[in-house]
């Protein structure tokens, strides 16, 4: 075994990206202060010195709307901030002693120099944690992060012909898109369709008139629908009759997008188009179970309310870690990576991003388990 | 032999024991309900008490050639490790803190600063021993291999040093359970016919001894040069302590008279209600306040433990009112005591068991540290229904009673066969 690799050795397991002698340090020290990592220590002075896990602190609350703000976030040790534009990033929120997992779209473009990130969050009526985060969080908050991800996003080099169709905080994703392109002065032929109830709604809608204004080929339609209506995808062909050529990417509430799916389909268009959702789904506490999802091992099953995941997964052959199956020695625990599912003893709804007890937890809805 | 009918042992009838389980269900539905912010806050202050207390101790153990930084320093580092090993490690891995959705304080990832790794350990403790508590033949805790801590098992020649091989378990206990985790691992894993180096159970075991042997006795006596020695000897004296006090605390838990075995038989057929009566049973608390509570990992609660192993430790002193005030509603035994007189109790049953069964009186059915429904089998009359109520009082009365009255019984009966012997004596010498 070479040096490098040696002195990494220790602390391997959650070493930073691009920070070779910065994981040689900390594998060293490692060594003095197992079975902890010398991060456990420096956090106690700063809770941003940990590489556990990614962790970001609120340096600036803006309120973009009376229901949206965006949170600036300096991420601690080890973000990578090669993201692409238009990808999303897990947030943890710690109230009320529980850590609350959400994930939302960057709307900052990737950049080295400020080392700063931003999330814009709109509050959702039945949103735990959207109306929290509206509702005020004090700057100096701190945060988990996820690293970024997401299929949503520009290609290198973009396309020469954009069409973004939006509506409400669909818009993230694309604002970041938008603030790319015009980073690097690639804002060439684009279109953007956004659609809000009223005029006080429309998030970032001074930086939208600017664009429009500094680049003479982008355009910016602001529907508003409380007055104006529902865009209608038919007056596309009146509008913009190029939308044919253009590469889109759409990004709103599931009927918009059904509703371009389908024309663009019509329109043999499918590949030309890029769908985002994100409706916050919701645990199906009718009992009626769902569709588990095993990712790693690339298996699925139907079960009712009733049967425990552990059994779900055993029965199509999963390896599935157990111990006591009667919720008392965490043994089954494992990471949930979406869905909902529901704790039988308690009924408590576990969500993306809590770690669940396999043997005492029953789908809620469809879910997905890491395992 | 051991406790084979649970039910009849505590003098409950199906429906009180179903009651009984309800009424626990109850306690643990509104701990998980009433868990937030200040839970997480008492977590995470005792994470930095810990790491902060460890920290000043490697700096003033810098200074450890001289005699009161060697004591204050190594004092420092057994609390330091005292508080690791059972308030955050213990509890941790037992998953009372899971429900913060913490990636940092959480049973999956915790590694604690003990020779045996986490992971087998919690194999051992929290799937073997919780789930199999005090079931004779299949808790491999009930003397941890070493020592025979109830008459239900028989007794074999290697059993007479138990007095000296408890001393040794007590004093390098870390090691002890090191190696009974990993015999269990292996077992659970069937590694067991694996010559030893092949086994991935042992190459994990050798990584863990490597770093924390290498840390104790190597890295940090080398680290502060020219006092080496002193470092050394601070190090090895704070995990001596350590393994001490733990030592206590588990014997105390588990091995006062009162803490009851129980047969397989019994386990086959068990209701969830049944369980928690077998926790309750099998396990003894001792009292204590609230440092000696905390520096317990609040395992002075054990009983509270074995039922709710999952709840947060700090809740376990409301939680100990409320199964107190069970107790009392079905005149069942809670049994508790200072430290002193739980930890005596224990070491008479250590010595004691290591002599033959042909030396002791008492039978498995009736002896302090197991006993069985069979104890109260009088006449004709299944127990149950005749403890029931109390005919003058209209009382309830259960085994609480039941057992009081046993040892009257019991008394009157040596009283008799004593006077018996006295007239045949005294007849003889006629």
């Amino acid at each position: 075994m070479d040096l490098k690799k040696w002195l990494e050795a220790p602390a391997a397991d959650v070493s930073a990206p691009k920070r070779p002698k910065l994981n040689m340090l900390r594998g060293a020290f490692t060594r003095i202060t197992t079975p902890l990592l010398p991060d456990d220590y420096l956090h106690l002075a700063n809770p941003l010195w940990s590489a556990r896990e990614l962790r970001g602190r609120v340096v600036e609350v803006k309120q973009e709307t009376a229901t949206a703000v965006t949170l600036v976030i300096q991420p601690g040790w080890g973000f990578n901030f090669d993201y692409k534009p238009g990808q999303y990033i897990g947030i943890g929120l710690h109230l009320g002693g529980r850590w609350h997992w959400r994930s939302y779209s960057l709307t900052s473009p990737p950049n080295w120099d400020e080392k700063r990130i931003s999330i814009t969050v709109k509050a959702m009526p039945e949103g735990f944690l959207s109306s929290h985060l509206v509702g005020g969080v004090p700057q100096g908050t701190i945060v988990r992060l996820a690293a970024p991800k997401g299929n949503f996003a520009l290609p290198t080099p973009p396309p020469e012909k954009i069409l973004f169709i939006t509506a409400g905080s669909g818009i993230t994703p694309v604002i970041s898109m938008l603030r790319a392109l015009d980073r690097h002065g690639e804002l060439s032929d684009t279109v953007h369709i956004h659609s809000a109830p009223t005029e006080d709604e429309v998030m970032f809608a001074d930086e939208l008139s600017a664009l429009a204004e500094a680049h003479p080929q982008f355009h910016s339609h602001i529907q508003l629908t409380r007055s104006d209506g529902k865009f209608a995808l038919a007056s596309l062909d009146e509008l913009y009759p190029d939308w044919r050529t253009r590469e889109t990417w759409a990004c709103g509430p599931a009927s918009l997008l059904e509703e371009i799916e389908r024309v663009w389909k019509h329109e043999g268009l499918e590949d030309k188009l890029h769908l985002e959702r994100f409706e916050i789904s919701r645990a199906d506490t009718s009992g009626k179970g769902g569709t588990v999802t095993f990712a790693k091992s690339d298996r699925s099953t139907e079960v009712d309310g009733a049967t425990s995941l552990l059994e779900a997964g055993e029965n199509v052959g999963v390896q599935m870690p157990f111990g006591c199956r009667m919720g008392i020695c965490q043994t089954c625990v494992v990471p949930l990576t979406a869905g909902h599912v529901i704790d039988l003893r308690s009924g408590k709804q576990h969500g993306e991003g809590d770690r669940i007890q396999t043997c005492i937890s029953a789908a809620a809805g469809d879910c997905t388990l890491d395992l | 032999m051991a406790i084979s009918d649970i039910k009849e042992f505590a003098h409950l009838t199906e429906a009180d024991m179903e009651a009984f389980g309800r009424e626990l269900d109850a306690v643990r539905r509104d701990i998980e309900d009433s868990r937030g912010a200040k839970d997480a806050a008492y977590i995470r202050r005792t994470i930095r008490v810990q790491r902060s207390l460890e920290l000043g101790a490697r700096i003033v153990l810098l200074g450890s050639k001289y005699r009161p930084a060697w004591l204050a320093g190594t004092a420092m580092l057994s609390v330091a490790k005292i508080i690791e090993n059972m308030e955050l490690g213990h509890n941790v891995m037992h998953g009372q803190w899971d429900w913060m959705n913490d990636p940092e304080i959480h049973s999956v990832s915790w590694e604690w600063d003990q020779t045996g790794p986490s992971e087998q350990w919690k194999r051992a403790h929290n799937y073997s021993h919780h789930t199999y508590t005090n079931i004779v033949g299949m808790d491999d805790d009930i003397g941890f291999g070493i020592l025979r801590m109830t008459r239900d098992e028989p007794w074999k020649p290697i059993n007479l040093i138990q007095p000296l091989a408890n001393v040794l378990l007590a004093m390098t206990f870390e090691w002890g359970i090191a190696l009974h985790d990993l015999d269990a691992k292996k077992d659970l894993d069937g590694e067991t016919n694996l010559p030893f180096w092949k086994s991935a159970s042992n190459r994990q075991f050798g990584r863990k001894i490597a770093r924390q042997v290498g840390k104790d006795f190597v890295l940090f006596p080398a680290l502060t040069g020219p006092a080496w020695k002193s470092t050394l000897t601070a190090n090895a004296t704070a995990n001596l302590v350590r393994n001490l006090w733990t030592y206590v605390v588990i014997f105390c838990g588990h091995f006062p008279d009162g803490a009851e075995k129980f047969t397989i038989g019994q386990f086959e057929n068990e209701t969830r209600a049944e369980w928690y009566m077998r926790q309750m049973l099998g396990s003894a608390n001792f009292e204590a306040g609230k440092v000696m509570a905390f520096m317990s990992g609040n395992l002075c609660y054990q009983i509270e433990h074995h039922m709710f192993p999952d709840l947060p430790s700090n809740r376990y002193a409301e939680i100990s009112e409320r199964v107190h005030a069970l107790c009392e509603k079905y005149d069942l035994p809670y049994t508790t005591g200072s430290l002193g007189k739980q930890y005596l109790l224990a070491l008479r049953t250590i010595h004691k068991l290591s002599l033959p069964d042909s030396w002791l009186r008492a039978t498995s059915d009736n002896a302090p540290e197991t006993s069985s429904e069979r104890r109260f089998r009088t006449g004709e009359v299944p127990a149950v229904h005749a403890l029931r109520i109390d005919p003058m009082t209209g009382e309830r009365r259960g085994l609480r009673s039941a057992i009081a009255e046993a040892r009257v019984t019991l008394r009157n009966a040596k009283k008799e066969a004593k006077r018996q012997a006295k007239a045949m004596r005294r007849t003889q010498g006629e």
